[in-house]
């Protein structure tokens, strides 16, 4: 059997979880901080790649990155480089889908956040960097842990903007959602399978991982 | 080694305009909820942001708004205890006290100043707690520690007991009426309850609708609060609208009485005030004394509280006897009752009921 789909789709997911972790939580840090009404707008706008189609995703994705469109064309000029039909294409579909799990979850866990320890460790002398990292997101790590993991699994779960930015070449761009479609279609049922349990096998250890990982938070915060 | 505060600040529909200077004892802000004075210090930490005004703190500029200083809350030195603690809920009782010490390089040395302090505020045994398991009293103490180490140069405790048990209160305060005492600078204590202020400081000053009412020497506010509002707030239970007549004389609007006060009588006095332990029995011949009427009689476990009216009903006094004992019988109800002149309060400002605002 040949492993490749597995290990691509975990470098994409890992890598589109961790750029969404970050861009997700200063998203959300900035935007909580913002007037009503633009806050309003900016969240419709940041949210749309959730709720729309994958296709639809995947059709503005090519609409800019295409090999003859505005950064698709400037990448090649400049840096000859590809950005669709490659491994890592399928990097910004993921992090386009998977960016509104994290936003959202992290803004929810931000706005419940209390101000008054922040205020009182600035009082205390402490800098505002210090005490994002070292108050304000162990107050918020639930929310952002959640977040991260939605994030991951539905990284790892891309399907419909991937196909589209990536494509299906095996041992180039395949990763599993791909290849379980690719090995239906082709009439290789007992293929499929395979990969889709190896895919539930990983999303469940995932989640619980984080249960594990709450449950000893829980119990080290009442110690 | 002083504060002095000028600020304005808009807030919705809320105005604070503060203008107060406090020396080096332990201050008194009281006011009633919502009356500016948490936003006042929050303005003093810099937290919020005045529109408008100057704070300096021992001769150095916080805040001038002319100037364009605005001194960010980490420089200012200054200490703020929140109503609700605001303890780091990830980091136990130690780690929260080595946040007060980040400026502190020397490792051996803040390692020696946290043991020191944790053994002053008798928080060794819960050191390595988490806030969620110490109960209120260790919250507060650990609160304060970790303001302590800091060294600022100024204390400013919002409301202090106001998360506690009613029977932690009184244990708690002798310990933050012994610090605030021992504080070098100056120390601002924020509360409602006048019994608190009177208390644990010598100065103070009184607050409603974002202004200062009054501000002096705590027995003296007491003793003369000049405002309706200020003697509400100082706990005055009578107070009784009146029209001046001469320099010591005032007429009683309810009782159709002169009354006798030994402080002179401003020409905008609009009503006097009396404590309702002041007030005593007394013949309808004497000098002050007024027919009243008994309407309702309640006992507390100190003293009995007697409501009473003026003969026709029109206007109400509220009388206060100390017991001397849980058992002492229940006083004969008094056709009169009379205050001393040095203990009646001539106030200006309207006398009908207190402001939404408080």
């Amino acid at each position: 059997m040949d492993w490749y789909p597995l290990w691509n789709s975990l470098r994409i997911a890992l890598i589109s979880c961790a750029a969404v972790f970050f861009l997700g939580i200063f998203a959300a840090y900035y935007i909580a901080k913002l007037p009503r009404g633009v806050k309003g707008i900016l969240d419709v706008v940041l949210t749309l790649p959730m709720v729309l189609p994958p296709t639809v995703v995947g059709y503005f994705l090519l609409l800019l990155f295409g090999a003859k469109r505005p950064v698709g064309l400037f990448f090649q000029e400049h840096f000859g480089v590809k950005l669709v039909m490659t491994w890592y294409s399928a990097i910004f579909a993921s992090i386009v889908v998977a960016f509104p799990l994290m936003y959202r979850t992290a803004r929810g866990a931000f706005e419940s956040f209390d101000e008054t320890l922040a205020w009182s460790a600035q009082t205390l002398g402490l800098s505002n960097t210090w005490i994002f990292w070292h108050v304000r997101m162990p107050f918020c790590r639930q929310g952002i842990l959640a977040g991260t993991v939605l994030a991951f699994a539905r990284a790892l779960g891309e399907y419909g903007a991937t196909s589209m930015i990536a494509g299906y070449t095996p041992g180039k761009t395949a990763t599993i959602a791909t290849t379980v479609y690719q090995l239906w279609r082709t009439n290789d049922e007992a293929g499929a399978l395979r990969w889709v349990l190896v895919d539930i096998a990983i999303s469940a250890v995932v989640l619980l991982a984080v249960n594990l990982l709450e449950r000893r938070q829980k119990a080290g915060d009442r110690r | 080694m002083s504060l002095e505060v000028e600020i304005e600040k808009k807030w919705e529909d809320f105005t604070l305009c503060a203008r107060f200077a406090a020396s080096n004892t332990a201050t008194a802000i009281l006011g009633a909820s919502g009356c500016g004075k948490s936003m006042t210090l929050r303005c003093i930490a810099g937290i919020v942001r005045p529109d408008r005004g100057r704070i300096v703190l021992d001769g150095r500029v916080l805040f001038d708004s002319e100037q364009g200083i605005n001194l960010p809350p980490q420089q200012r030195g200054v200490g703020l205890l929140f109503q609700n603690y605001a303890l780091f809920p990830g980091m136990t009782v130690e780690q929260n006290i080595l946040c007060g010490l980040k400026h502190e390089k020397d490792p051996v040395l803040r390692r020696a100043r946290c043991t020191e302090m944790l053994r002053a505020m008798r928080l060794e045994d819960v050191a390595r707690h988490r806030p969620a398991a110490l109960s209120g009293g260790q919250q507060q103490r650990t609160a304060l520690a970790r303001i302590l180490v800091s060294q600022p140069r100024i204390l400013m405790l919002d409301e202090p007991f106001s998360a506690l048990d009613s029977y932690l209160r009184e244990e708690v305060e002798g310990e933050v009426g012994r610090l605030l005492s021992s504080f070098p600078g100056t120390a601002l204590l924020v509360t409602h309850n006048r019994d608190e202020a009177y208390r644990l400081c010598h100065d103070m000053m009184i607050m409603d609708g974002g202004q200062v009412l009054r501000a002096g020497v705590t027995k003296e506010v007491f003793a003369d609060p000049q405002s309706v509002t200020a003697a509400r707030l100082t706990g005055c239970k009578n107070i009784l609208s009146c029209i001046p007549v001469d320099e010591h004389t005032v007429h009683l609007t309810g009782w159709q009485t002169d009354l006798h006060l030994a402080r002179p009588v401003p020409a905008d006095c609009t009503a006097v005030g009396v404590r309702a332990h002041d007030l005593a029995p007394c013949r309808p011949e004497t000098a002050n004394a007024l027919p009243v009427r008994v309407v309702s009689t309640s006992e507390n476990p100190f003293d009995w509280n007697m409501i009473c009216t003026a003969p026709d009903g029109s206007d109400r006094l509220w009388w206060k006897v100390s017991k001397t004992t849980l058992t002492a019988v229940c006083p004969k109800a008094p056709a009169c009752l009379c205050a001393a002149p040095e203990s009646l309060m001539p106030l200006h400002g309207l006398a009908g009921r207190p402001s939404a605002k408080g």
